[in-house]
């Protein structure tokens, strides 16, 4: 049975998300990747406002995908954390949409044969979508990856930073994270990047040592970072002060 | 004029060469015999801005045509594929100097379009995204024009 809070949560990962990338249009390194960055976010809002706008329909209070949106204090987000951290640098928003759109073309592969209807269609739809955003995102992570020694250290330290956050993405499909970990490791590889430890939580050839550490979650219970409060007074300002407006 | 008719004329916002019948995002029209018409369309894109605009300009066209308790409904299933994208679309798009796409399927094993003016496969990618959800930017090697392909999907 699919349930509201499991559409926020997939809806609200995908809203953040967007909220993140539509940030880096003019400012990212060249203008291919402005244009590239605002089309990820548009897929991204796209399928938010469809995962957002059934789960407004299912909870049945009259609340639409904007009410959802534009309405709900951070306590009320069902999203990972990983997508609500800071883009630090450029290196740090490619991991994160490497670690996301991995995970969500598992997911959304997984959900477009699944027995809800409705959400088989969105999932079909976005399946695709996330295909090119993965495939992006694998892309930069080699370039900067196998790069100058200045991107790959960069690059590195992104994708150790954020390593701990991608557990959090597997709590509701946990076993989804081995096929996860086999695209990463196969991007990491060839980008010469280092997989930190604590990895293979499912695996049963893994050490203690490598399923421990730490594992930040909270974010599908609503216990998220300041930098979500952030994030949502600078999107939700301008439905706040003007309620109902439109363009 | 049918209601059929009249919706397959719209043509798309953003690519103004093809009718949205032509470009596969046109569904269905069912007419109930008492002047009411329920429109059937599907996004490209998940996200793509122009259904609203889309959906307006359905709308103006019927009232125009004398149907005016007409409905325009969006439908996800099945997804919108490039390969819906009809024979006569694809040669518009060709002819505009937009690559049309190859077959839809795993993005690693997709051709190279070929450069829409002077046809030769030896292109290159420059960008994976385009001045629109569904184009990729491409440059020819022999011609050496940057030219719009739209992305398989």
């Amino acid at each position: 049975m699919t349930t509201v809070e499991y559409l926020l949560g997939l809806g609200d990962d995908a809203l953040v998300e967007a909220q993140r990338l539509a940030a880096w249009c003019a400012r990212a390194p060249e203008m291919e990747e402005d244009v590239a960055l605002a089309n990820i976010a548009l897929d991204q809002l796209g399928a938010a406002r469809l995962l957002l706008g059934y789960a407004g329909e299912l909870e049945g209070l009259g609340r639409d995908e904007d009410a959802l949106a534009y309405l709900r204090d951070d306590r009320d987000f069902r999203n990972v954390l990983l997508v609500e951290l800071p883009d630090a640098d450029f290196g740090t928003m490619i991991a994160k949409l490497l670690f996301l759109s991995a995970y969500q073309v598992l997911l959304y592969r997984r959900l477009s044969t699944g027995e809800d209807a409705r959400l088989a269609g969105i999932a079909a739809k976005a399946v695709k979508e996330s295909a090119y955003h993965l495939d992006h995102a694998s892309l930069w992570t080699v370039r900067l990856g196998d790069g100058t020694d200045e991107s790959r250290r960069r690059m590195q330290a992104a994708v150790d930073e954020l390593w701990p956050y991608s557990h959090e993405l597997f709590g509701w499909h946990g076993d989804l994270r081995d096929g996860w970990l086999s695209t990463v490791d196969g991007v990491l590889a060839e980008a010469t990047l280092r997989r930190p430890a604590g990895g293979c939580r499912t695996s049963p050839a893994a050490d203690s040592a490598s399923v421990a550490g730490w594992q930040p979650r909270g974010g599908r219970a609503g216990r998220h970072t300041e930098h979500l409060s952030y994030l949502l007074g600078e999107m939700q300002v301008l439905h706040r002060a003007h309620p109902g407006a439109r363009w | 004029m049918s209601a059929q008719a009249v919706a397959a004329s719209i043509v798309d916002p953003e690519i103004r060469e093809l009718t949205i019948e032509e470009l596969g995002i046109l569904r269905e029209v069912r007419e109930d015999g008492s002047g009411g018409v329920v429109v059937s369309i599907t996004p490209t894109y998940s996200g793509c801005p122009a259904m609203d605009v889309i959906r307006a300009d359905i709308l103006g066209a019927l009232h125009r045509a004398g149907f005016s308790g007409a409905v325009v409904r969006t439908v996800l299933e099945p997804a919108w594929s490039t390969d819906m994208i009809s024979e006569a679309g694809r040669a518009k798009l060709a002819a505009a100097g937009i690559a049309p796409p190859g077959p839809a399927g795993p993005v690693t094993l997709a051709l190279p379009p070929a450069c829409p003016r002077c046809g030769s496969r030896r292109t290159e990618q420059l960008s994976r995204f385009g001045a629109t959800a569904c184009k990729a930017l491409w440059r020819c090697r022999v011609c050496r024009e940057p030219f719009e392909g739209v992305k398989p999907l």
